[in-house]
């Protein structure tokens, strides 16, 4: 009966545009309990962003197709009456967005736009609202939150702005707390602040947290566990310790290749992936990533022509979409990446 | 706040300033340049068999020898304090705010702008009222079933609307709602509101349904862009994850955001309108100052047409003025930066 808390099963997201469909988001599964991080991370165009708003159900009907099944602690959230998504969106669970200048509305005040989003999921007066939102606007460590809560978004800094964005997704208490690129928009010592109140208040609330970004960084300093996307599907997962210590998919090293870290030696030789994100609407056949990867002549050609499935692999909870054999994919970590990387 | 105000006031005040020099030039000054002389500009205001003479002293009684700035320093003057105008049998005073005397109807033109301005005001604040109610929401809906047939139908009729000119919708409007089906009144039967409500409402149905359709339709466009335009912005994604309602997302983040620079045009428009709605008014005889204009126009009665344009730059100018001032109230970001 208890499952776990968020379960995707198969979850597919399809846009029908005029130059054929784009599959964003093409048989995505995974799990995620209370008091967890899961951190998704790929490049741009990988599926993650439309994830995370499919989870939402912040679609629209009329332009994408969703299929597959979201549980949120005992709801199936996808064939649901969208009144009844309604309710839990901002409530049960919350979003942060990227950029909190255009994400906020500019003609409210910040006070104004959280005491909404209380107000709508609970049936108090303005004043007790606001009281409220004040908390939050202190919780999160805006100075002097009673005297703020009347700026406009635009009276913020970029940092403040971040943490009222953050303020106006706690307002609730979400159970489920996704955040798309809290951290893009800021500068590097901001992003350090915030992450480590994410951090805090996930451990106070108990919160399942979702950190969508392509910064590997972000995701060592929070997530438990790592999904790799790569064309809308998840291509690597397992816990982070497992992802940053012995990964196994060469897309996976190539990400961690193009990190830059601050304890390597040589920092001006980053390593990028070659080639393009694959476009979503005719991925290449067989393995999606195969024109970019070094290691698909070790194949026979199974690259180029099979889809590879999302088999276990030697980490725990691991699980790698690739053609290559563990053992092999193993020596060549190994022997290979990992010299390279920490030569670099 | 208050330095922002002061500043617009000064602003407003310059431009009247300007804009009374340049109408006042194109009138006085341009004639001249290109080759008409005080004679020439006194004829019109003496008799067809006047003697040299005659139009020599006119001529001259008109100030019409003076240089420019001095005739437009009297004229100046005359707002502010009032002025005498020797008709030839005698001399008739014009009070302060005197803004010319017409030699053709004998009278000076401020009492007549007075009397016209209800009357505009009448048509462009009904009109005004249906135009933003039906403009709005057939934008809003549109943008809302975006593709749709309802939404394909407006923007249709809307194009219509934009494209036929007034003097062609009031005509036909006329023949079919007032001769043919009876419901409107006929043009010329304008009522003031103080002497009969009803009759005064009946007259200005047609004319206000006929502006509004125009209107209406460019404001049913603009809108439709505006609400398409902030429809996508993150921060209509955010109310949504916020768990909003969909029609408080759509009217409370959405058609806030977009009104806003409807404001802007709105303002001109309303300004321009009670400066004289001038093919309206002409086309159903109402006796607004756009007829004023129109009628001063066909007469070439310079002081009238002076005088009217100055009233109609007197209405944009403050309309403006309060847009600015709105502008700040309703969008934060004005009002402090």
């Amino acid at each position: 009966m208890s499952g776990p808390f968020l379960e995707l099963k198969n979850l597919k997201i399809s846009f029908p545009t005029d130059d054929g469909v784009v599959h964003s988001v093409d048989g995505l599964s995974f799990s995620l309990e209370r008091g967890k991080t899961l951190g998704i991370v790929g490049e741009s165009g990988s599926g993650k962003s439309v994830t995370s708003l499919g989870i939402l159900g912040l679609h629209n009907k009329r332009n994408a197709d969703v299929s597959g099944e979201i549980w949120l602690d005992g709801d199936e959230l996808i064939r649901a009456e969208p009144e009844r998504v309604r309710k839990l969106r901002g409530n049960k669970m919350a979003m942060i967005f990227q950029d909190p200048l255009s994400s906020m509305h500019p003609y409210y005040s910040v006070g104004h736009q959280i005491v909404e989003a209380y107000r709508v999921h609970h049936n108090v007066s303005k004043k007790v609202a606001r009281k409220h939102a004040i908390d939050m606007l202190g919780k999160v460590g805006i100075p002097q939150p009673d005297r703020r809560v009347d700026d406009y978004p635009h009276q913020f800094s970029g940092g403040m702005r971040q943490r009222a964005m953050i303020a106006m997704a706690l307002v609730n208490d979400p159970q489920l707390l996704i955040a798309d690129e809290p951290t893009t928009a800021l500068d590097v010592t901001v992003q350090a602040q915030i992450l480590d109140l994410m951090h805090k208040l996930q451990e106070e609330f108990n919160s399942a947290l979702i950190i969508i970004t392509h910064d590997l960084g972000v995701v060592a300093e929070l997530a438990d566990d790592v999904l790799v996307m790569y064309g809308g599907k998840c291509i690597e997962y397992g816990t982070a310790s497992t992802i940053f210590e012995r990964p196994e998919h060469p897309y996976t090293w190539g990400l961690l290749g193009s990190m830059p870290r601050i304890d390597r030696p040589n920092l001006d030789r980053l390593v990028p992936i070659p080639g393009l994100p694959p476009s979503l609407i005719n991925l290449p056949s067989g393995c999606a990533f195969h024109p970019r990867c070094a290691y698909e002549p070790r194949t026979a050609g199974l690259g180029k022509t099979v889809a590879p499935e999302l088999v276990p692999a030697g980490g725990s909870k691991h699980l790698v979409r690739c053609h290559l054999p563990t053992e092999e994919r193993q020596r060549i970590w190994l022997e290979e990446v990992k010299p390279k990387l920490e030569a670099q | 706040m208050i330095t922002y105000i002061i500043r617009r006031l000064f602003a407003a005040i310059v431009l009247l300033f300007i804009v009374s020099a340049a109408t006042f030039a194109i009138f006085y000054l341009v004639p001249r340049l290109v080759g008409a002389t005080p004679e020439t500009l006194a004829t019109r205001y003496v008799g067809r068999a006047a003697t040299p003479e005659t139009v020599g002293l006119i001529a001259h009684k008109l100030g019409f020898y003076d240089p420019i700035w001095v005739q437009y320093g009297r004229w100046v003057k005359a707002i502010f304090v009032g002025a005498d105008y020797n008709i030839g049998t005698s001399v008739e005073h014009c009070p302060a705010p005197c803004f010319g005397y017409s030699f053709i109807t004998h009278q000076p033109v401020w009492p007549d702008l007075l009397n016209r301005i209800p009357v505009t005001l009448s048509l462009a604040v009904g009109a005004a009222v249906l135009w933003v109610f039906f403009g709005v929401s057939t934008g809003v809906l549109s943008a809302l079933r975006r593709g749709s047939l309802l939404d394909r139908t407006a923007m249709s009729f809307s194009l219509a609307g934009v494209s036929l000119p007034i003097f062609f919708t009031g005509m036909v409007g006329l023949l079919v709602f007032s001769y043919k089906l009876q419901w409107t009144a006929p043009g010329g039967t304008y009522t003031p509101f103080t002497e009969n409500p009803g009759k005064w409402f009946y007259a200005l149905l047609l004319p206000w349904c006929v502006l509004a359709v125009q209107f209406s339709a460019q404001y049913a466009r603009l809108t439709r862009a505006g609400m398409l335009e902030t429809l996508g912005e993150d921060y209509i994604r955010t109310a949504r994850a916020k768990g909003l309602r969909e029609r408080d997302v759509n009217v409370r983040h959405g058609l806030r955001a977009a009104l806003t620079p409807l404001l802007t045009i709105f303002g001109l428009d309303f300004g321009l309108l009670i400066g004289g709605a001038v093919l309206t008014e002409a086309v159903f005889s109402l006796p607004g100052l756009g007829k004023y204009a129109y009628d001063a126009i066909t007469n070439n009665d310079l002081p009238k047409v002076l005088g009217v344009t100055m009233m109609a730059a007197f209405f944009v100018v403050v309309a403006n003025l309060i847009v600015d001032l709105l502008y700040a109230v309703v969008d934060p970001r004005v009002r402090l930066g």
